[in-house]
């Protein structure tokens, strides 16, 4: 793998290179980030396209896949217990598959699909069923991953820190004094 | 040390719910003398359970028994109240104000409102006064009795600079029944956050902590946790009797009752007279005005955060202890009858903060993508938040039914819970929601979005006290109109709901009716 490939690209083109498949499950492997996903359930297909959905969807520039990886490893983990939920995304990866033009369509899988293609495709299926539950465990599994919520300034739980009484509650500097 | 009370025994006074209402009852009549045993339908926590975690504690301590809500109401979670000891008083944010005397007499100050079922309290409010007091020195409520008001935190100064930049001139960090410092054996404020996930160091008020402890060191109070109400039984005279409820291990019991007090909070507290309908009582009993379940209010409510220039962290310190309280007054050419205050509020952390303002706010940039999360969630730490709380109005088609079918897992038809904002309520809201993004304006934001209700903690007025039998279900003590030895004990007793945070009011109202109580006891009168 070149270093000249950037990690976007890696992951998008990862099918081959980065996705291995063991029996029902796969794993995603991104050696530049030094991180790897397990899925026991879900499909290396269907886990790859559900990580590129949550990046589009909410995406931050200075967070690594590995953090929207986490969202795939909580759905497949839902997904141990829930096998409509496994059909749901393996037929919302489909959906958002399909290339719709005026005259014609044709699949070309999501997660080989250009960036303006995803989005497209992404807002063609907003508010569906499959888009809400990728939504939802993004928003769940992204925001409400302690480290991934300390870069935006939730500073979680206080408690065990006495709170802020010492702590900069009342240490707001740039306001104007009336 | 607790007591333990016999089913047979037939001299107890049985409440029912442990919050506000129920926990101060309880422990007002057992410092009279009073046996009391008191059923809760949730589990008891200590302060070691309640943890700094949005998610674990609205599982720990949410009511999300099926409920059905209709209108404007969300279908799957009508209102975010708490099934556990101390009932909601373990979440609610501490705000303890007065009703203002105009919001007593709402009929007569505000005359015939088309759709609106308004009626004056058929309570005096001079004498509210010295149970207002007494209720404040139980809770420990800044600002009165000496007890010194709350250091104002981040979020509060962005407020405070704001609304006096306006022209505001009665803003301070509230009436809060948290201790500022300590008092009555608990601690001081540690400007935590999570006042709303429950205390973790019980500087909050809470009869968890508080009013229960206390009636169980009497020796006259028993509580019974798990301990779901299925109905209230009744003699041929009509009087209450006993009250059956299943416990923690599905065994149905009937405790006997000499007087039985409901404060399950606005649904649970008709909801129970409904389900107790008998051959004497076929609407349910205290339904003979058909006012039982009806009126429900929940304040007029919205939300607004502010982008700030710079950092606000406001999920640090006290989360409501800053309040704007000019506009709560009745003035008639603001458009609208009855006030609001605003009070800060965080959000309920990030990721509740990144799906609301979206799911939300018509003023989001949409609901996720690259504008959404440049404009919005990376401005987390930026963000001022407050709470718009102002009178709603009563109407007789908002209110509490039970399900024609579906049943809970109690056997128990599900409540149906209808609510559909009055037009006083909008045209209310959407002045508050100008008022509240011009106080972020005046300090510098260039970005508000405004929030319609998220599921209310304010519920009220669903067996409401009238002068007149007809009018509403329970005289000024409590007791209801037709069963006299049967009160309403909670927020559900509201004649109407005044713009303030109810519990300051339900507890006085429970001194008030612990006191009337056990005169009435002693009297042998019920």
């Amino acid at each position: 793998m070149s270093n000249n490939v950037s990690r976007r690209t890696f992951i998008q083109g990862s099918a081959t290179a980065g996705v291995v498949v063991s029996g029902a499950g796969a794993i995603l492997a991104n050696t530049e980030e030094a991180w790897a996903l397990s899925t026991e359930v879900l499909s290396g297909d269907t886990a790859l396209s559900i990580l590129i959905m949550a990046r589009t969807l909410y995406p931050h520039d200075f967070l690594g896949d590995q953090y929207y990886a986490e969202v795939v490893a909580n759905l497949d983990e839902q997904a141990k217990t829930d096998s409509s939920l496994v059909e749901k995304l393996d037929n919302g990866v489909k959906e958002l598959s399909k290339v719709i033009e005026s005259d014609r369509t044709y699949n070309v899988p999501f997660k080989d699909q250009s960036s303006g293609l995803q989005l497209q495709n992404l807002k063609r299926i907003d508010g569906s069923d499959f888009f809400e539950t990728v939504r939802g465990a993004t928003l769940a599994g992204l925001y409400g991953n302690p480290r991934v919520a300390a870069l935006f300034g939730w500073e979680g739980s206080s408690v065990e820190h006495g709170g802020y009484i010492n702590r900069g509650f009342n240490d707001i500097g740039w306001l104007p004094k009336n | 040390m607790a007591k333990k009370f016999d089913l047979n025994d037939d001299s107890v006074v049985v409440i029912i719910g442990s919050g506000a209402g129920g926990g101060t009852l309880g422990n007002e009549l057992a410092q009279k003398g009073v046996n009391v045993v008191c059923l809760e339908a949730g589990k008891k926590l200590s302060l070691d359970d309640i943890e700094n975690d949005w998610g674990a504690m609205f599982g720990k301590l949410s009511w999300v028994d099926k409920r059905q809500g209709t209108g404007d109401l969300l279908a799957g979670l009508p209102l975010w109240v708490c099934k556990t000891v101390g009932g909601t008083t373990v979440h609610w944010a501490g705000a303890s104000l007065r009703f203002k005397d105009h919001e007593f007499r709402a009929r007569s100050k505000y005359g015939e409102i088309a759709g609106a079922n308004l009626l004056d309290w058929p309570i005096d409010p001079n004498e509210m006064e010295r149970f207002y007091s007494m209720a404040e020195d139980k809770m420990g409520t800044t600002g009165t009795h000496g007890i010194p008001r709350l250091p104002g935190n981040n979020n509060f100064q962005v407020m405070e600079y704001g609304a006096k930049a306006l022209g505001y001139t009665d803003v301070h960090t509230g009436n809060m029944s948290i201790n500022s410092q300590p008092r009555d054996g608990r601690p001081g404020c540690h400007q935590i956050g999570f006042c709303m996930a429950g205390c973790a160091i019980g500087a909050k008020w809470s009869t968890l902590y508080t009013e229960i402890p206390k009636a169980e060191a009497t020796g006259r109070f028993e509580l019974r946790s798990e301990s779901m109400v299925l109905k209230i039984n009744h003699n041929k005279e009509g009087k209450a009797t006993g009250v059956v409820y299943v416990d923690a291990d599905g065994n149905t019991h009937e405790q006997k009752a000499r007087v039985v007090a409901i404060a399950g909070n606005s649904v649970e507290t008709p909801r129970i007279l409904l389900n107790s309908a008998s051959n004497m009582f076929t609407d349910g009993m205290a339904n003979s005005s058909g006012q039982v379940g009806k009126n429900f209010m929940r304040h007029m409510t919205g939300t607004v955060y502010g982008t700030m220039p710079g950092a606000v962290h406001f999920d640090r310190g006290t989360q409501m202890a800053g309040i704007v309280m000019d506009e709560s007054g009745h003035d008639d050419s603001r458009g609208f009858a009855g006030g609001y205050y605003m009070q800060t509020l965080p959000g309920f952390g990030l990721s509740a903060i990144a799906g609301n303002i979206g799911n939300m706010s018509v003023d989001s940039p949409g609901k996720w993508g690259r504008n959404y999360t440049r404009e919005v969630v990376e401005n987390y730490k930026n963000m001022a938040g407050m709470w718009l709380v102002g009178e709603d109005m009563p109407q007789e088609k908002n209110g509490v039914t039970l399900h024609d079918s579906e049943k809970d897992q109690y056997g128990l038809p599900i409540p149906v819970v209808h609510f559909e904002d009055h037009p006083n309520d909008v045209i209310m809201r959407n002045h508050a929601f100008k008022a509240g993004s011009a106080v972020y304006q005046a300090g510098g934001s260039k970005k508000q979005y405004q929030l319609p209700p998220f599921p209310s903690t304010h519920n009220l007025g669903t067996c409401r006290m009238s002068a007149n039998a007809r009018d509403g279900v329970c005289s000024s003590t409590g007791a209801t109109h037709d069963v006299p030895n049967l009160f309403i004990s909670d927020g559900s007793s509201f004649t109407t709901g005044a713009a303030a945070n109810p519990t300051l009011t339900i507890v006085a109202l429970a001194i008030r009716q612990a006191e009337n109580m056990s005169n009435l006891l002693s009297q042998n009168s019920i």
